[in-house]
């Protein structure tokens, strides 16, 4: 587990509104350092996976257009307190990242 | 039921077992860098499985797109897709002006609501296009949205 994932989960009426935040540069490729006048390689993540209680119910393709440390809400139905919800993602240079948040 | 019998239903069992455990589970589609590496509005709908754009229904009140009108900061321009189709399998989002319009694509189950909000960058004015795939068809919705500030080359 690492600290790339930020998790706010709210439950009501069976549905948890669940909003993550990710912390990644989603450099598009497109930018200058300021110092060097070199161009900053494209750097962004292009797959999440989202699971409910270890299955499988979602999955986020993503590009360079995707804004810098990317938000994302979606909303899970038959989700009681004490689930569990967690992410994992991708990016282009290799890299990788998760987060498990449990309803409360 | 004699001995080779036996065996050929053991070997026929055993082997039915084995095939099942080689079936993936779940068959996600995979990240399409050839989609998202198209530069034009128009091969970047080709490329997501729409031959003709002319197959593509207009779905602006089943489909609810919330964008800003004006985008001070083309950096964050907030996002939010609700689709009411029933039976909606996917969500495609473009920025039709952007270097590489395919911006994101969200593959739903039925265990989770077909709705998405995020953020996305856009170089410049122009129509986002939503498409989503409900049982087999894709339906379509725009709109434009004015960019004050270009967001590809910020941050």
């Amino acid at each position: 587990m690492d600290k790339t994932v930020r998790f706010r989960v709210r439950l009501k009426d069976n549905i948890a509104d669940v909003k993550i935040m990710i912390f990644h540069p989603m450099e598009t490729g497109y930018r200058k350092n300021k110092h060097t006048a070199e161009m900053i390689p494209k750097h962004f993540i292009h797959t999440v996976k989202i699971s409910h209680n270890g299955k499988s119910i979602m999955q986020v393709h993503w590009s360079r257009s995707v804004s810098k440390n990317p938000y994302l809400n979606f909303r899970v139905p038959n989700a009681v307190s004490g689930d569990e919800l967690s992410i994992a993602w991708d990016d282009n240079m290799g890299e990788s990242g998760s987060g498990t948040a449990t309803i409360s | 039921m004699n001995l080779s019998k036996k065996r050929r239903a053991f070997l026929n069992s055993a082997l039915a077992l084995i095939s099942t455990l080689l079936i993936p589970v779940k068959g996600y589609a995979r990240w399409d860098e050839t989609a998202y590496n198209e530069v034009d509005i128009a091969d970047s709908i080709r490329s997501i499985g729409i031959r003709n754009p002319g197959e593509l229904r207009d779905a602006s009140k089943n489909i609810e797109l919330s964008l800003p009108e004006i985008a001070e900061n083309g950096a964050i321009v907030p996002i939010k897709i609700l689709s009411k189709i029933p039976k909606t399998e996917r969500i495609f989002v473009f920025a039709e002006k952007n270097p590489q319009p395919l911006v994101s694509d969200y593959i739903f189950t039925s265990d989770v609501e077909p709705f998405v909000a995020s953020r996305i960058k856009m170089g410049e004015t122009a129509f986002v296009h939503v498409i989503v795939l409900a049982d087999g068809i894709f339906y379509r919705t725009a709109r434009q949205v004015k960019v004050t500030i270009g967001g590809c080359g910020e941050e």
